[in-house]
């Protein structure tokens, strides 16, 4: 059943740049980018249960990595790919061994911070970066023998080949022993440590990992953008990334795509009412679904589901699906709570 | 040897601004275990309050008295309908609450007052004292009393009457509180109007010294936390100390280490938020946390 939806799905978006304009098949590109960026944050916040405000950070990092690669020293674009997840793997590694002793409030204050930091931090390298002027490092062209795509098309089908492998390996991750640990040490600590989980090795790990997909994530956006600056990566794209994951659903794979549709699209057509508009229903989606749908999109969809068909136990994605507050019929994986209510 | 005083004391005077949304932040860190990521925004729209006010034709003093009391209800209301319900949650929860805040307050001021910025008038007037050949605007002097003045009243309040004695019980510990007739949900509603009128002084403050706009806290906001982490999150006479510190040092620093310069000047309290989590935790004169393992 799931396996047949997850098909479906990939069968849709194979298909969907040949049924839009450009204009709409390029913000999909974004959405792929985008959603890549957002499951990163989700294994770190979701999984792991570490709060990051400052992916855009690893993101903007990803991002010029790839332009600045492509731009001043020619490589393909593909090739960049791996050095800005290996590049981003380090950088969080860096930033989650100092995580190991801050938690909860003052993790957040902390990357809170370096988001703030990133686009000073860009400008005033501005040798390496092109500073405020921004760095342009022209999209892939289409190769001779697939000529019969449009660039737009093209490009969007090299982010979905990308994004399908993200996905399908943090399935794999999330899925396995890793994702269990993880789910463990977010629950419960002690009990964790108990089990023989190594915190601090699963906790820097996460970071680092969360981290390499966000730089993934921002390979993709210069990639399809073909243009990096330093407004792209303030403080609104890191919000916007936790909206996504709250949106889509915490602790969960697919509830990144929904997430990251959101964050591409609502900012678009709000516009068309006011450009203030965006951030109001940004921070107004944030508190609600706090309050009436802490398990996201993908929670509201999986109870509907439950409702309407009887229910078998289905491990898989559900390790970790309720974060907090969960009613008691949404599933049955190694994510529910251990610990008990307050 | 005159430049670099003139710059201790522009720094100390900054540090007051920065040391009045600390004492926000720490108000109701203390009361409720949260930091609240909104705060500046709070004080962004209270100071545009204020401006509205004197539009229509207020003199600032009034405006400001105004504004500071639509603050204290307006802080109120917020803790009422939107933190009580997610009171106890897990802190990504109220991470994520008040981050909301945070950013459908900055849209709603952007939605209504747009984002060209404006010029904002100094409650204390232009002029200069100098005394030793060192020259200070009576604005710095104002600053730095206007904080030592806020910090009396909330000492008298907190020490001196049955409000006060009844809200550090709601702090310390809320069931026996609750025990004893405290009605402790009132307490936290007032220190969070209390802390919303901290901040919105700190934006009245703050404002003709930069442009108003709806990014105006935005700065201010990261050095506030800086200035409340180094003084420790439950200390409120660590908030105004760790201001100033704060305050001298952007000052010295931007004005001395070239490497750091305007761009990078946002580093210094960055670099000082790390620092202190990581070798002390509880900053200055804050209670360590104690947990049991």
């Amino acid at each position: 059943m799931k396996r047949a939806a997850w098909a479906g799905v990939l069968v849709l978006a194979v298909l969907l740049p040949f049924f839009f304009s450009s204009y709409r098949v390029s913000q999909f590109t974004l959405v792929l980018a985008y959603a890549v960026a957002a499951l990163g944050l989700n294994l770190l916040v979701g999984y792991s249960g570490q709060i990051s405000l400052g992916h855009g950070a690893f993101f903007a990092l990803g991002a010029y990595t790839t332009a600045i690669l492509v731009a001043k020293s020619g490589w393909p674009h593909l090739a960049t790919i791996p050095v800005a997840a290996a590049i981003c793997f380090a950088a969080g590694f860096a930033v989650g061994i100092p995580a190991l002793r801050l938690h909860g409030l003052y993790l957040a204050l902390v990357t809170l911070g370096l988001a703030v930091a990133t686009p000073q931090l860009i400008k005033r390298f501005d040798g390496l970066t092109g500073g405020t002027q921004g760095l342009s490092a022209p999209p892939p062209a289409v190769p001779g023998f697939l000529d019969f795509l449009a660039a737009d098309q093209w490009i969007y089908l090299l982010n979905l080949v990308v994004a399908v492998l993200m996905f399908v390996l943090a399935a794999g991750i999330v899925r396995g022993k890793v994702g269990r640990a993880l789910v463990a040490v977010r629950d419960n600590q002690i009990a964790a440590r108990t089990f023989g989980v190594d915190l601090a090795r699963y906790k820097t790990r996460a970071f680092a990992l969360s981290a390499a997909y966000a730089g993934v994530g921002g390979a993709m956006f210069a990639i399809s953008i073909g243009f990096v600056a330093p407004e792209s990566f303030g403080l609104a794209l890191s919000f916007s990334f936790l909206a996504a994951i709250v949106v889509g659903g915490l602790a969960t794979v697919s509830g990144a795509i929904f997430g990251a549709l959101f964050i591409e699209f609502v900012p678009v057509y709000a516009a068309d009412v006011n450009e203030a508009l965006a951030a109001v229903i940004y921070g107004g989606v944030l508190i609600v679904f706090m309050y009436v749908l802490p398990t996201g999109v993908v929670g509201l969809l999986r109870r509907l589901g439950a409702r309407v068909r009887p229910r078998k136990g289905e491990g898989g994605e559900h390790a970790g699906t309720r974060f907090e507050r969960g009613t008691a019929d949404a599933g049955d994986g190694a994510g529910e709570r251990v610990r008990a209510k307050r | 040897m005159e430049r670099f005083v003139e710059t201790v004391i522009d720094g100390i005077a900054t540090g007051s601004i920065y040391g009045a949304l600390a004492l926000a932040l720490v108000l109701i860190y203390r009361s409720t275990g949260i930091v609240n990521f909104a705060q500046g925004e709070m004080a962004m729209f209270s100071t545009f309050g204020a401006w509205a006010l004197t539009q229509a034709g207020l003199p600032i003093g009034l405006a400001v008295l105004l504004t500071l009391a639509a603050s204290l209800l307006g802080g109120m209301i917020i803790e009422r309908a939107l933190i009580r319900p997610v009171e106890g949650s897990p802190e990504l929860t109220l991470v994520t609450v008040t981050l909301g805040l945070f950013i459908l307050i900055n849209g709603l001021a952007r939605w209504i007052w747009g984002s060209q910025n404006r010029g904002f008038p100094s409650m204390f007037g232009d002029g200069n004292v100098t005394v030793a050949g060192v020259s200070t605007s009576l604005e710095s002097l104002g600053l730095v009393a206007v904080l030592l003045g806020v910090v009396g009243v909330l000492w008298l309040v907190f020490q001196k009457t049955k409000l006060g004695l009844g809200m550090r019980a709601a702090a310390v510990n809320p069931a026996a509180s609750r025990l004893v007739g405290i009605p402790v949900g009132r307490m936290l509603m007032f220190g969070w109007g209390l802390a919303a009128v901290c901040g919105a002084l700190a934006g009245v403050l703050v404002a003709p010294r930069l442009f108003l706009d709806p990014g105006l806290m935005g700065p201010v906001i990261i050095y506030s936390f800086a200035a409340a982490t180094l003084g420790g999150f439950d200390s409120p006479f660590g908030a105004v100390l760790g201001g100033w510190i704060i305050g001298v040092a952007e000052a010295l620093a931007g004005g001395y280490v070239d490497f750091i310069g305007q761009d990078l000047k946002i580093l210094v309290p960055l670099a000082v938020i790390l620092s202190v989590l990581l070798v002390r935790p509880h900053g200055l004169f804050g209670s360590p946390e104690v947990a049991r393992a």
